[in-house]
């Protein structure tokens, strides 16, 4: 593949994920922020917060799974996630925990796990396309390319 | 003429003085704005750092108040603004807005994934300049600057209002300013506050001629002189001249007072508000303590002699007073204050005062959350309605009892009631927590009772200034940290708590006196008072049975709890306790201080009542004793003595303190109030 296709494949990949609502406008500022100065900004920040969900969701899991569930502990893991995913830019996390949250106040552990179920979900989903889109415009750089930023304009 | 000139020079400053960024050019603002993010989520963080850098601001990230607060205290002018999260799991981001506004005076803005409605007016009662909702727009950053430019012309205009008196202000205020009507009326002017002064001094002095104002960094100390000389006013009739004449601080301009005072009485007010339901709270849980109170007043009038006799007026008294509340036989006359110092009589007693007051307020069961939000320093408020009921005493007791172990929360009472006045002080101090001056003294396992915590705070911050009083106190003990955190620094301090003689009932109210001074001191670092408890502490060796009585109140209670809730406080004195007037730095100290002392309230089920009855009065006594011996405790004392009027203890100790203690210049005047009045 040359460098203008994967450019251009990039550049489909990325719309489609903002279309199928993973990503938001929220992303895009933070690929704005990424300059060269600071290349890996975009990848940087993505790697974070990889391992901060992946440790919320952990967290998550085990607070649900207590004989005594302490709803104001899982309410504040969610808040965290919610606002890290919205910070991001990845708005089916942040959705889903925008609804875990309503779960939390009702003390539905039942529907806490659901919902639970579903961020995790999400975030996997998330993750995966994140990483392929990395994956993408390393390629490209590698290749001497540049990451066509300006024709994401919407 | 004056006004002319500071027009001009206001125009001048502000162009070249406003923008204290070191390094930044005027004309390049808002380039090098430097800004101190703290936020938990790494994530958020890297994203704002870089968003910040972006906008070419000098940017520093923290993940953790604590951390944010010893940098902002490091380096008091090494910042322009601080963006924090609401949402932190060691402190609550509206904590550290007080702490921040009472001791630093800096623009804060909060920021959060929540946007509900209450969480944004929660930020427009702390004092925060803006809020955020998260994800943060660069735009949204871009634009920040415009708070530190409309603080600094806020600040200015202040400045120019009174810009005659301003020229004036320059000068060390020793005595009667020419500008200020005849303000020495005071005749005392706390000299001892000036120590940190000479540091504001020098930044104020800087120009002179042209109102240059370099910002006023209320530390825990200025805020805690600050406090007293409120709370020797009178919250409702200090105003900033007189305020600053108290203080006495070269440098510190009418102005500065001005706008600290208002972010004090936004604090006051946010704590009345929890107060009061801290009071209810109080109030029941003393009732059935009234039994016990009834005695305490026979007793204080044998204390009052026995005190008198001793010269230990103040722990015996309160060994009596506490001794008659919980109906103890042990109104063992026995003073074993040994040495208490003059000193440490008076300075205990203003504390007791505060105590006294803050205890109303505190006992409520939840002291400890009240801390939370009130920096450090107890809410003024908080103190103020202690002066109503004498009760106030025995709901810190009570708090105390309740939390048991929590040495911390029978400080944070005490802390509460000197608070009031080293509020300011401790405010400022508070450095990290501000709870801090709480969660210091609870934060001691050693006394279990909140008095064990007190009293070592205080101890060691007897240590420190005992001269000075307050001030020292709290520089000295880590109240400023340890509110939070510590509870080592107290155990530190060797509470001779174990001396008091058989008065057991005495000796709890004596080093829950202490401990509350010393925790106030050393967490919000404001209280005077504490120094001289701990003075009192150190020097007396009596072995009071206080660990006994007082401590019941902490056994409960570990300081672990307390410590906890101090760490609310975050600068314990770290002048949260302004959260009234400053709108930031409240958080300090305060909160923490004010946990400790709810918390103890709400163990109300412990022995806690027996205490607080006791402990009233004893306050009574106490406070007047210290106005004697220190003027800077009167501030604090002038809060209790209100309250607590017992004439005849009064005079018995002013007898006494005549003999031992020089002129006492009891500047507050007990009017004797019956110590009937406790509320129960």
């Amino acid at each position: 593949m040359d460098v203008g296709q994967m450019q251009r494949t990039w550049v489909e990949y990325t719309k489609s994920l903002f279309r199928e609502g993973f990503l938001d406008a929220q992303f895009t500022q933070l690929q704005l922020l990424q300059d060269e100065s600071n290349p890996d900004f975009v990848v940087e920040v993505v790697s974070l917060f990889f391992e901060d969900s992946e440790r919320l969701l952990n967290d998550l899991a085990r607070a649900l799974d207590q004989q005594i569930v302490d709803f104001k502990r899982v309410d504040a893991h969610v808040h965290q996630l919610k606002g890290s995913s919205s910070s991001i830019g990845a708005q089916r996390v942040k959705n889903a925990c925008i609804a875990f949250r309503n779960f939390c106040e009702e003390q539905n552990s039942e529907a806490c796990l659901k919902c639970l179920h579903q961020v995790q979900q999400e975030y996997y989903l998330v993750k995966n396309k994140l990483e392929t889109l990395i994956r993408l415009e390393q390629q490209i750089v590698a290749a001497g390319g540049s990451i066509p930023i300006e024709e994401l304009s919407f | 003429m004056n006004l002319t000139n500071g027009k001009g020079s206001m125009s001048t400053a502000s162009s070249s003085a406003a923008w204290r960024a070191g390094d930044v050019v005027p004309d390049q603002f808002p380039a090098g704005l430097r800004v101190l993010v703290v936020d938990d989520d790494p994530t958020c963080l890297m994203i704002l750092e870089k968003m910040l850098r972006t906008c070419l601001y000098e940017v520093t990230k923290c993940n953790r108040a604590e951390t944010a607060l010893s940098l902002l205290r490091e380096n008091k002018n090494g910042y322009d603004i601080v963006i924090s999260d609401v949402h932190m799991p060691d402190m609550d981001g509206f904590k550290l807005l007080e702490h921040i506004g009472l001791e630093m005076d800096l623009p804060v803005i909060m920021m959060s994934a929540d946007d509900g409605k209450s969480v944004v007016m929660k930020g427009v009662t702390h004092g925060a300049c803006d809020y955020l909702i998260k994800p943060v727009r660069i735009e949204a950053l871009k634009n920040i600057w415009q708070h530190v430019v409309r603080k600094k012309r806020n600040e200015w205009k202040d400045l120019e209002q009174s810009g005659s008196v301003e020229e004036g202000d320059r000068q060390p205020k020793q005595s009667e300013e020419a500008d200020y009507s005849s303000s020495a009326n005071e005749g005392n002017w706390r000299n001892s506050k000036k120590r940190k002064d000479e540091e504001e001094d020098a930044e104020e002095r800087d120009d002179t001629s042209t109102l240059k104002k370099p910002r006023v960094v209320w530390s825990v100390e200025l805020h805690q002189q600050f406090v007293a000389a409120v709370n020797q006013l009178g919250i409702d009739k200090a105003v900033p001249k007189k305020i600053l004449e108290l203080m006495n601080v070269p440098g510190l301009t009418r102005e500065n007072v001005a706008s600290h005072l208002q972010k004090y009485r936004l604090y006051l007010r946010r704590l009345s508000g929890v107060s009061q339901h801290q009071n209810n709270l109080t109030n029941s849980f003393i009732n059935p303590q009234e039994a016990s109170y009834g005695p305490l007043s026979s007793l204080n009038g044998l204390d009052l002699q026995t005190l008198a006799a001793t010269g230990q007026l103040p722990a015996q008294s309160l060994a009596t007073l506490q001794a008659a509340g919980l109906g103890r036989s042990a109104v063992k006359s026995r003073m074993p204050m040994p040495i208490v110092d003059q000193r440490n009589l008076f300075s205990f007693e203003n504390p007791k005062l505060r105590f006294g007051e803050g205890q109303q307020q505190i006992s409520s069961s939840k002291p400890m959350n009240f801390l939370h939000g009130i920096p450090t320093t107890m809410e003024p408020k908080q103190l103020a309605n202690l002066h109503h009921s004498a009760q106030s005493l025995g709901g810190m007791n009570m708090q105390v009892n309740a939390h048991g172990g929590q040495g911390g929360q029978g400080d944070s009472l005490l802390m509460q009631m000197s608070q009031s006045q080293s509020r300011g002080q401790i405010l400022n101090e508070t450095t990290g927590s501000h709870v801090p001056t709480l969660p210091s003294s609870i934060g001691q396992p050693v006394l279990p009772n909140a008095v064990v915590g007190g009293v070592l705070a205080r101890n060691g911050l007897a240590e420190n200034g005992r001269g000075t009083g307050y001030i020292q106190v709290s520089q000295s003990s880590s109240m400023l940290n340890f509110p939070l955190n510590s509870p080592a620094e107290l155990s530190g301090n060797s509470f001779p708590l174990g001396s008091a003689p058989g008065i057991s009932s005495l000796t709890s109210k004596g080093t829950f006196q202490e401990e509350v001074n010393s925790e106030i001191k050393g967490s919000v670092g404001f209280m005077p008072s504490y120094d001289i408890f701990s003075d009192l502490n150190n020097h007396k060796s009596h072995d009071w049975e206080l660990h006994n009585v007082g401590m019941t109140f902490n056994a409960s209670h570990q300081a672990n709890s307390l410590q906890s809730n101090l760490d609310v406080g975050s600068s314990v004195l770290s002048h949260q306790g302004f959260s009234s007037s400053q709108r930031t730095g409240q958080n300090r100290n305060i909160s923490a201080v004010g946990k400790p002392i709810f918390t103890a309230g709400d163990a109300t089920d412990h022995v806690n009542a027996n205490n607080v009855g006791p402990l009233n009065t004893f306050f009574d006594n106490s406070v007047r004793v210290k106005s004697e011996i220190v003027p800077d405790a009167n501030c604090d004392t002038n809060i209790f003595s209100e309250q607590f009027g017992q004439e005849d203890l009064m005079s018995a100790l002013l007898k006494q303190q005549q003999g031992g203690v020089a002129p006492a210049e009891n500047e507050f005047d007990f009017d004797g109030y019956p110590l009937d009045n406790i509320p129960v």
